[in-house]
């Protein structure tokens, strides 16, 4: 369900924008009319929808008209043509009176460099937005401190703004944001002037605090990593136009174009791709069998382990080749044999955590939903292939560390074909 | 150049303009000169009714109170010398004139920065009117303001306001400017009125530099009180221009020096007003 929806909104800056559409219409870019009229393109007939209770990342280098789209949202820049829906009535055709009225109930926005009132405390910053809707004192107050707590800040009321560090500052912009609660918030770079530890932590507060408010969050980043993180869906912005959109794994898998290629170049994708982004379908057999079809098994797929599930696919543990041989000669049954304590991991574990998991096993990592169950594997050539995306010159290096494995993959196994496990 | 074209009949412009204005408006100029007047009067009355000692004894404690206590020890021996050489009474006169140009000129001068920061166009119809204020030499406006307002103190308040006014709105404007576009923003995204947004966020902000151009404002309007002498203002500036007229050099260094014990005391006062 869309809660934004966004209809070939434009902002042209300079003496006659209409003309400057009219130019945007007949197909010239940024650039172009920039030197024929000097007037500038902020932002270019952007469509978009913003799904309720998502956060949508807009993403963009300095100058790709991220933040002049965000102030379209809320008019504090006059959009020169187009829609923005909210609810399913139209913004930009409001007087402002009713603009006022949505700026005060239905959207909040925290401020890049916090803009918070130095004159006033954090309660009465707080209260700023509840104060000019002339709410009674005793209420703003009651629901200032609320939504103070709700960022951590108790106990720090009565201080001035400049009393605070950065990222408590931010806490305060962001708990004025939530005391009038708006159904959206519109964050400017909100953490952008954070250093990175606190960054961080306010990214996972953040996220936190969404869990159960499920606000609809349009969030303004230049960080690629900060959008990877948070975003449900991200927006990437060049020149005033929206390149790509789409989930934080389609931009990274699948760029769009050139453009948006070279800007998920460098990103840490071990910081990004999670356990279920590398896990390959896992071989498994049910516990009831033998060693001989063990083996057999083993021989017919050259694998030299396999997983142990019950009916449910959950985890029981994994055998190895040479147990089972073993097991043969000495007639012992799969229980004798089992590997209980495998290496298993979640999901949504990160790469940057599973390295050294994935390097000391001798077994695959086993990826173990919260149920118990078996929802893939994890070999080194896997996480290697992913880090390398597709096709490029570390092939045969993710090879030489798959060997030990013995788990031979073909590099188009690495995608998400991971829950079609069979019990044999 | 005279023989393609006449010469601006300008000052018969001026003269009929001041003409019409009499004719037309003097019942507004009788009421503004009364109630001048009568403000003035009552001010007068007041402090002249407490004993000196008293009175010197509260502006030791106002300067105290907002300033550093070597102001308030200043202010205690600046008044009491003041008292000791004779000008009690002329320095009370001047307080009035004073004070009364600078209530004026703050009441109709905020508004007016206020109004000139909220656009553009307004601002640059009101600046060259501003340069004109304070550069027009005084005495060409003393003039009118004798027809106006008949000799006496109001003539006085009249040019001392011209003079002193322009800073007041001024620093207005420009505190008002300069309150970051990010705090008017956040203002603005919460959905404030206009009304609001002044009285909550540009107002508080700006009102460091305000009260700069009230200072300012209360400094011009002392250097105007010898001008205001002219026209027949009563208090200190009388006092300078009688001993110039007379070449008697000591009185005049007498008067002059109560002149700068008020300004200095004034200064720091309303410098330090604001932190309170």
């Amino acid at each position: 369900m869309s809660k934004i929806k966004v209809n070939k909104l434009s902002k042209i800056f300079g003496s006659n924008p209409k003309k400057g559409l009219d130019l945007l219409n007949k197909g010239m870019n940024k650039a172009e009319i920039l030197a024929k009229t000097g007037m500038t393109v902020g932002v270019n007939q952007a469509t978009f929808e913003v799904n309720d209770g998502e956060i949508f990342v807009i993403m963009g280098l300095s100058g790709s008209g991220k933040s002049t789209l965000v102030r379209l949202f809320n008019r504090l820049i006059e959009p020169t043509a187009g829609q923005v829906l909210i609810d399913g009535i139209d913004l930009v055709s409001m007087n402002q009176e009713q603009l006022r009225e949505i700026r005060r109930k239905k959207m909040s926005m925290v401020f890049q460099r916090f803009a918070l009132f130095p004159h006033r405390t954090v309660l009465e910053n707080t209260e700023y937005g509840l104060e000019i809707q002339e709410v009674a004192k005793h209420e703003r107050t009651q629901k200032a401190m609320k939504s103070l707590e709700l960022v951590g800040l108790k106990g720090y009321e009565n201080k001035k703004p400049d009393e605070l560090s950065g990222g408590m500052q931010q806490r305060v912009g962001l708990a004025r944001a939530l005391a009038n609660d708006a159904d959206i918030l519109l964050m400017d770079e909100a953490f952008s002037a954070l250093d990175p530890l606190i960054r961080k932590d306010m990214q996972d507060e953040l996220l936190e605090l969404q869990e159960t408010m499920a606000k609809t969050i349009v969030f303004i980043t230049h960080d690629l990593d900060e959008a990877l993180r948070i975003g449900d869906r991200i927006a990437l912005m060049k020149d005033g136009n929206i390149v790509q959109i789409g989930t934080p794994e389609e931009i990274l898998m699948s760029p769009a174009n050139e453009y948006v290629e070279r800007f998920v170049a460098d990103v840490d994708l071990s910081k990004v791709l999670t356990a279920s982004h590398v896990m390959i379908k896992a071989e498994t057999m049910g516990i009831t069998k033998g060693p001989r079809v063990a083996l057999q098994l083993m021989k017919e797929r050259k694998i030299s382990n396999i997983f142990i599930v019950d009916k449910k696919q959950t985890l029981l543990g994994a055998i190895t080749a040479n147990d089972a041989s073993r097991a043969i000669e000495e007639g012992k049954s799969l229980e004798d044999i089992l590997i209980t304590d495998v290496p298993k991991v979640t999901p949504d574990t990160v790469l940057n955590e599973l390295y050294e998991i994935v390097a000391h096993g001798s077994i695959p990592v086993s990826v173990v939903d919260e149920n118990g169950r078996l929802r893939g594997i994890i070999i080194r050539g896997s996480v290697m292939g992913a880090l390398a995306r597709n096709g490029n010159d570390d092939n045969e290096n993710a090879n030489d560390i798959s060997e030990s494995n013995d788990n031979d993959i073909d590099r188009d196994n690495i995608k998400h074909e991971s829950n079609r496990n069979e019990v044999i | 150049m005279g023989d393609y074209i006449p010469r601006i009949p300008l000052a018969d412009w001026i003269d009929s303009l001041v003409d019409w204005l009499l004719l037309n408006f003097s019942f507004i100029f009788d009421k503004i000169a009364d109630i001048t007047k009568g403000f003035i009067g009552l001010f007068v009355d007041t402090l002249t009714m407490l004993p000196p000692l008293l009175l010197i004894a509260i502006f030791v404690l106002i300067a105290w109170w907002t300033s550093r206590w070597s102001i308030a020890i200043f202010t205690a021996v600046g008044l009491l010398f003041i008292e000791n050489i004779g000008y009690w009474a002329q320095m009370i006169d001047t307080l009035a004139l004073v004070i009364t140009a600078v209530i004026v000129s703050v009441v109709i001068g905020m508004p007016l920065g206020i109004v000139a920061a909220q656009s553009n166009r307004l601002q640059t119809i009101i600046m060259p009117l501003l340069d004109f204020m304070q550069t027009m030499p005084a005495f060409v406006y003393l003039i009118p303001a004798i027809l106006f307002f008949n000799v006496g103190v109001v003539p006085g308040v009249f040019a001392s306001v011209i003079f002193a006014m322009p800073p007041t709105i001024r620093l207005t404007n420009l505190g008002i400017r300069q309150v970051p576009a990010e705090l008017i923003e956040a203002a603005d995204a919460f959905g404030s009125t206009r009304s609001q947004k002044l009285y909550k966020v540009q107002l508080p902000l700006a009102l460091p530099t305000i009260m700069a151009g009230i200072n300012q404002s209360v400094m011009l309007a002392l250097s105007m009180v010898v001008t205001a002498s002219l026209v027949g203002a009563p208090g200190l500036g009388a006092e300078v221009y009688r001993a110039v007229g007379q070449i008697q050099v000591g009185r005049g260094f007498e008067a002059g020096l109560a002149i700068v014990i008020v300004a200095i005391m004034l200064d720091r006062i309303s410098q330090n007003l604001y932190k309170k």
